[in-house]
């Protein structure tokens, strides 16, 4: 699940600055698509896959990384070959991989509060335009933390929907799921506030 | 000190509350009361979550009308269902979310939170996915992220109502052991047997108030 990505560590990778890990993220990604030539690609996506071993990574956190995409990529060969060469094909997923599995290093390296401390920082600027960098990085750590709930209390209303057999209906399903989910955002409103939660203070 | 003086709740055209007078100064106070009797809403007003229609609330020397941000330092609450109250996806970042707002050194965040994770047995937990605890580590994780904040009182909503038998205790020892004046929502009267005072709240208004010796025996005969 999205909110369980971060594996705790000691590398220098999981030392370095949330900031910089994500500058390098995006420097990587752009890196990758404006110089689509294989000697670059090879370099960094092998640079990649060795930072693994050095954050204490093995062969099978770097396939969890890819299984996900592992049909996408697959269609992505296809294609390729279907309209230039198999060559192409192989450019485009390592492409893609560089980029996929740079980006989970950096999740798997940086706590979720780093990363929204980092997004914090970048969005001060936009203050004055009345962006409250607070209130969107609480909004982002509740979309990752709020993912697995919604998703168990989904589980639970279609078992519960099955016993009745009501397996097929998806009126069953979607309007208990909707009043719950809108019961716990005015549960969780209340917890936040009941936490001292002030996006104005905390700003100052 | 709670001073509640005439205080009553009205929403819309419903008096959840009727003309509450009392003063509270035990160490352990238990609310218990039939679904819809009023004692949720008794103790939201505790710390601001609710505001009184008429009458005054007064805890300490804040008046929760007036300084909602403050008291809430000052009052903290455990609700009933811990999944609504952890905020963040990693155990020691929903610890330091409090914390935020007291704007403490970070060398005093980390103690309170390596601190309060030692007392509840979760230290090995401090970097784990907070969805992944059990229900009773995640009791334990929202009574910590409130403890974590240094109040002087603490309301819990039902916090057993939702765990099995051996998460229940663990949760009761925790509250038993706490310095704090506590204030107990339940209908589990086996968490409050041994508290200084009980409020038993009917249909809006305080029908027994008294020790739970002699409270709760007739609090079960009128449930009966």
């Amino acid at each position: 699940m999205i909110a369980g990505l971060y594996i705790d560590g000691t590398s220098p990778l999981h030392r370095a600055g949330a900031g910089i890990k994500i500058l390098a993220m995006i420097a990587l990604g752009t890196g990758v698509f404006l110089i689509p030539d294989w000697p670059v690609v090879t370099v960094i996506l092998t640079t990649v896959l060795v930072f693994y071993p050095l954050c204490g990574f093995g062969p099978s956190v770097i396939w969890a990384q890819v299984k996900p995409i592992f049909w996408l990529l697959l269609i992505f060969f296809a294609v390729q070959l279907w309209l230039n060469d198999w060559q192409a094909g192989l450019l485009v997923i390592a492409r893609v991989a560089a980029i996929v599995l740079f980006a989970s290093l950096v999740t798997l390296t940086t706590k979720t509060s780093a990363m929204l401390a980092s997004l914090e920082r970048a969005m001060g600027p936009l203050r004055p335009l009345g962006v409250n960098p607070e209130k969107v990085s609480l909004a982002i750590s509740m979309v990752l933390r709020f993912i697995p709930v919604i998703a168990t209390v989904a589980s639970e209303i279609r078992d519960a929907q099955r016993a009745r057999g009501l397996d097929k209906s998806i009126l069953a399903m979607v309007v208990p799921l909707l009043i719950r989910t809108l019961k716990m955002a005015d549960d969780v409103a209340d917890a936040i506030e009941a936490r001292s939660f002030d996006p104005d203070e905390t700003a100052s | 000190m709670i001073r509640f003086e005439n205080v009553s709740v009205q929403f819309d055209q419903r008096r959840v509350l009727h003309d509450i007078s009392l003063t509270l100064t035990e160490k352990r106070i238990a609310v218990v009361g039939a679904n819809g009797s009023g004692k949720s809403t008794f103790v939201r007003l505790l710390n601001g979550l609710q505001t009184a229609t008429s009458g005054t609330v007064t805890v300490d020397d804040f008046n929760p009308a007036k300084d909602g941000r403050k008291l809430r330092r000052h009052v903290g609450f455990v609700f009933q269902n811990p999944d609504n109250q952890i905020v963040y996806p990693v155990v020691e970042e929903d610890l330091a979310f409090g914390l935020k707002a007291l704007k403490l050194p970070k060398d005093e965040v980390h103690r309170r939170i390596d601190e309060i994770l030692a007392r509840y047995d979760l230290t090995d937990f401090k970097t784990h996915p907070s969805h992944l605890l059990s229900g009773g580590q995640k009791q334990l994780l929202a009574i910590s992220g409130v403890l974590v904040m240094n109040p002087r009182y603490v309301i819990f909503d039902e916090p057993t109502t939702l765990l099995d038998l051996r998460n229940r205790n663990r949760v009761e020892r925790a509250i038993a052991k706490l310095d704090q004046t506590v204030i107990t929502v339940s209908h589990d009267l086996d968490l409050i047997a041994d508290y200084d005072r009980v409020l038993v709240f009917d249909q809006g208004k305080i029908a027994l108030d008294d020790t739970p010796a002699n409270a709760l025996p007739k609090y079960r005969e009128m449930m009966a």
